[in-house]
């Protein structure tokens, strides 16, 4: 029942969260604040993390290529289709629920346990209107990282194969260009947009609706992020059998 | 002024308020008090609209909140403000900028005027130099002076405090009270204080309901509570042995 009772609360949330707007003024600068913490704070490690696990999927494909019938651009084939599939908006997104999901949670429930959401309550504020929406309006920008994403996992494929020695960069070059569905793109970006949905209001209802002090703002966190990845993982399966089957 | 009727709120199995009626008027500091779980938090977030109560109605100025609109009830309660305990200050903002905030979020003053009025009041509370600090910067007095320029620099009708001195040394919790009560007569304002503290209600307790298992035990002001005989707020009140001196002091005195 307390399943049932929380994805009610979660779908009341959303609802509220676009009555009585805030000030515009207030508003537009809670909305860069998020895009700065959430997307351009991200930026860093997403670029990280793309560049090296492009590299290891290219190497680990190149490997399994044995058989000299295959031909060698194939890898580049092989690394660009795991990228924009899979590793940028899916794998990516479950990182950014550690990273961003943690930090909305905490910042959200740490005004939750000092009153500040109370503060706001009092004021006559919509406090999910006041701090949900603009982490949701700066997640809509969470498609730039992810294009980011892909073009630095592809460039990190690229050097591992050429600079490992697995093929040539024109082989590869190829490969990426082989066999291109543009709708593969759009596909990456509607989930994109879905993740970064769920990125933002999960773990915003976690924070908002927590009750105790801080060490049950850790454990919100945890909570968060076990969520947030399990949503996502789901979602992922329903969109690639709706959209790609 | 804010007049209470017959309040009833429960939580589950659990009766927390049971028919509490009261009024508190205007140019006062009004102080609820009892012991710890006599139902204050929840009586003062009833008085806040935070709490809906179950039964009876709580009216501002003659308007009764449970039958106001949405869009009302936004409106009263931007008259409100609000010291909290913690005193809740947003801790991304600087001292000058939580002061701002109301004025930045209910009016279209210009930012040059919204900071000389925050530099009005914060000149009120004593805070001088101090506009620049983070919260986690400014000691705990500083704090509550910071939420009390917060609460009043809107000019609101109605002012709560949750205990108010909570945390702070006899001295500074002495100079809060006062402030509280210089700032209640100067702007006319309804306050209303909830305090388990004893000097407050010796200091600024022009008028005092005593709350007891969700019910008002006693009703009067820091003059007729020296004279009361109700066993329940004496225990209470004059549960310490300066307190108890201090009464057959004042009672010899008065005699």
């Amino acid at each position: 029942m307390s399943y049932l009772h929380n994805i009610g609360t979660y779908f009341l949330m959303i609802a509220e969260m676009f009555r009585k707007p805030t000030k515009w003024p207030v508003m537009r600068t809670l909305i860069l604040k998020d895009i700065d913490d959430l997307i351009i704070g991200s930026l860093g490690i997403v670029a990280f993390l793309s560049f090296f696990v492009g590299g290891v999927v290219t190497i680990q494909t190149a490997l399994n290529i044995d058989n000299p019938l295959i031909p060698k651009y194939l890898v580049g084939f092989a690394t660009r289709q795991s990228i924009v599939l899979e590793f940028a908006p899916t794998f990516m997104s479950i990182i950014m629920a550690g990273k961003v999901g943690s930090f909305i949670t905490s910042s959200i429930g740490s005004m939750r346990v000092t009153e500040q959401i109370d503060a706001l309550e009092v004021m006559g504020i919509n406090s999910l209107n006041y701090l949900v929406f603009p982490k949701l309006v700066a997640m809509m920008l969470y498609p730039f990282v992810i294009s980011i994403a892909m073009f630095l996992g592809i460039i990190g494929g690229l050097a591992a194969c050429v600079y490992g020695g697995f093929s040539t960069l024109t082989d590869y070059i190829t490969g990426i260009q082989e066999g291109f569905i543009s709708f593969h793109i759009i596909y990456a970006f509607i989930k994109t947009f879905v993740f970064a949905f769920i990125l933002a209001t999960i773990p915003s209802f976690h924070g908002f609706y927590m009750k105790g002090g801080a060490l049950e703002v850790g454990k919100a966190s945890t909570t968060a992020f076990v969520w947030t990845s399990v949503v996502i993982i789901v979602v992922n399966y329903f969109l690639t059998d709706m959209l790609l089957s | 002024m804010i007049e209470v009727k017959e309040i009833h709120k429960s939580f589950g199995d659990a009766h927390v308020l049971k028919g509490i009626s009261a009024s508190f008027e205007k140019g006062k500091t009004n102080l609820i008090i009892g012991q710890s779980g006599s139902g204050k938090t929840v009586f003062l977030k009833c008085l806040l609209g935070l709490f809906n109560q179950d039964k009876g109605n709580i009216s501002y100025n003659g308007k009764i909140y449970s039958e106001l609109t949405d869009d009302q009830k936004r409106d009263l309660r931007s008259e409100m403000g609000m010291v909290f305990q913690g005193s809740a200050l947003f801790d991304s903002m600087t001292i000058l900028e939580n002061v701002m905030f109301p004025l930045r979020m209910f009016t279209n003053l210009s930012k040059g005027e919204m900071e000389d009025r925050a530099d009005i009041v914060l000149n009120r509370v004593n805070l001088v130099d101090a506009h620049h600090k983070f919260p986690a910067e400014a000691s705990g007095g500083m704090q509550k002076r910071v939420a009390i320029a917060r609460a009043i620099v809107n000019n609101p009708k109605y002012l709560f405090c949750d205990e108010p001195n909570s945390g702070l040394d006899p001295k500074t919790a002495i100079v809060i009270d006062n402030l509280i009560q210089e700032i209640t007569d100067e702007y006319q304002i309804t306050t209303v204080i909830n305090s388990h503290d004893m000097n407050s209600v010796m200091e600024i307790g022009e008028k005092i309901v005593f709350l007891k298992d969700g019910l008002k035990a006693w009703e009067g002001s820091n003059e007729t509570i020296f004279k009361t005989d109700n066993e329940v707020v004496t225990d209470f009140v004059y549960s310490s042995n300066l307190f108890k001196k201090v009464r057959k002091m004042y009672l010899e005195e008065n005699s």
